[in-house]
């Protein structure tokens, strides 16, 4: 098959790259883009190790293909920090409360924590759970990650709030 | 990399329709979390797919049709099926059997339509499907008709909707739903991101008693080589006492059912859960049906 060109917006930034129809969005956003967060686990959709947010939505990218990514908006984790550098709050929350072991999964663990964060909804730690429940983890044992999910949340929302009262 | 020899997005149903009549190989693709696992392990490859992923207007969302019927896009997702407002108020169990395959990230990609056209006895939708009396239309260049879910399985992965065949809509009736309460019970060895060991759904109509049933519909998965209906363990309880039923339909139900080993687990194993999951799923969706038991 013939190459093709897709057109979306990736971290903000409007990109054409060309890509083979065989390829997954996985293939096309660490191979062609070189956005090494998304991390290639099983590839059939069990360890949630490539989710992205595609039109916000946390999404294993392993089974989807480039094709249908025309025209969406994709955020990975480089997409995160503020351009002088800061870290997005759940990125400094899990350092705060050491949810990195490794380190293979927690890209993926980050941005189905912002598709949270980006709700605006609060969440029990059940809640958690079971938002975070597609993917695996071998080194932490998830408690560090459940609690650095728990302080982003805590961490946005107050903000949110702080934000509000100063506007008053 | 996939093993895909060609790919094409469709632009309508009329238009897939076309290009699977087209070309001899060709196989719909929808959400692509069955199709591209069986594709890496080389089943089906090299592919030609065509691809209904981005027919968001004709085949997409929940719609309440003017007589009651319920009426389910194919290409709607799991988890949109779970949150969708029309589903919680008309068929609720359906909605929370959507909320069990895999991972949310999965059920944000696998379709309800993608889980009965794999056909697949271990669907979690499969069951619920059935138990409901589901209505699935399709469509090809050589028109168009409906099968109802008791006639669409043809086997284990197989079903009786033809290649070049496109599901265009799961319609459940208003009289199969209507009165109804249920519970839908998936058992695994981990509660996310597992193939269902064995699945089953109960749908029960109770008497203005609370007590009596009036009618009942027994499915389960993973129960004989595709999703069935325990009938001869409905009749059996219709018209008793729920609590009664209860403590009668387990065995009732595991006469009616076939199940295999498999390496997950044994047929006496798979036996067993048929007896308790169904008693428990019974006692579940009549209390959801106002049951004080």
């Amino acid at each position: 098959m013939d190459m093709r060109i897709l057109t979306c917006t990736v971290n903000g930034r409007r990109v054409q790259v060309g890509y083979d129809p065989r390829e997954s969005l996985l293939d096309t956003l660490r191979n062609r883009l070189g956005l090494t967060s998304v991390k290639r686990g099983c590839e059939v959709g069990e360890c949630g190790a490539c989710t992205v947010l595609i039109d916000g939505v946390a999404t294993d990218t392993c089974l989807y293909l480039t094709s249908w990514a025309e025209g969406k908006d994709i955020l990975t984790v480089e997409g995160l920090q503020a351009p002088d550098g800061t870290l997005n709050p759940v990125q400094q929350a899990f350092i705060d409360e050491f949810a990195v072991q490794c380190g293979f999964c927690i890209p993926g663990i980050i941005m189905s924590a912002m598709e949270m964060i980006n709700s605006g909804k609060t969440y029990t730690r059940d809640e958690i759970r079971k938002n975070l429940s597609g993917h695996l983890c071998r080194c932490t044992g998830y408690q560090n990650v459940i609690n650095g999910v728990e302080r982003a949340i805590q961490i946005v929302h107050d903000s949110c709030g702080e934000q509000e009262q100063e506007q008053e | 990399m996939y093993d895909i020899e060609s790919l094409y997005e469709a632009t309508s149903v009329a238009d897939a329709c076309r290009a699977l009549a087209e070309d001899p190989a060709a196989e719909v693709i929808a959400g692509g979390t069955d199709v591209l696992v069986k594709l890496r392990e080389g089943k089906g490859a090299p592919a030609h797919l065509v691809s209904v992923h981005e027919l968001r207007d004709e085949l997409d969302g929940v719609r309440l049709l003017e007589d009651g019927t319920v009426w389910v896009g194919p290409i709607t997702w799991f988890h949109h099926v779970t949150i969708n407002p029309i589903i919680q108020a008309t068929v609720p169990t359906l909605g929370e059997a959507c909320d069990t395959p895999g991972g949310p990230q999965l059920r944000v990609s696998g379709t309800i339509g993608g889980n009965v056209c794999s056909a697949a006895t271990s669907a979690d939708t499969g069951s619920t499907l059935f138990a409901y009396g589901a209505l699935l239309d399709v469509e090809s260049v050589r028109g168009k008709r409906t099968i109802p879910i008791e006639e669409w399985y043809a086997g284990p992965g197989r079903s009786h909707k033809e290649r070049d065949e496109v599901l265009t809509g799961i319609r459940i009736p208003r009289e199969h739903y209507e009165g109804f309460s249920g519970y839908y019970f998936k058992y695994g060895k981990r509660r996310a991101l597992e193939i269902t060991t064995m699945g089953c759904c109960c749908l029960v109509k109770l008497g203005e008693d609370k007590r009596t049933i009036d009618d009942i519909r027994l499915a389960f998965g993973v129960a004989g080589p595709t999703p069935m209906r325990a009938l001869d363990a409905e009749d059996a309880v219709r018209g008793t006492d729920v609590l009664d039923a209860a403590e009668r339909i387990g065995e009732l139900a595991a006469a009616c059912t076939n199940p295999r080993d498999s390496w997950r687990a044994s047929r006496d194993f798979r036996l067993q859960l048929i007896k308790e999951m169904s008693k428990r799923s019974l006692i579940y969706a009549a209390r959801n049906g106002g049951a004080d038991i």
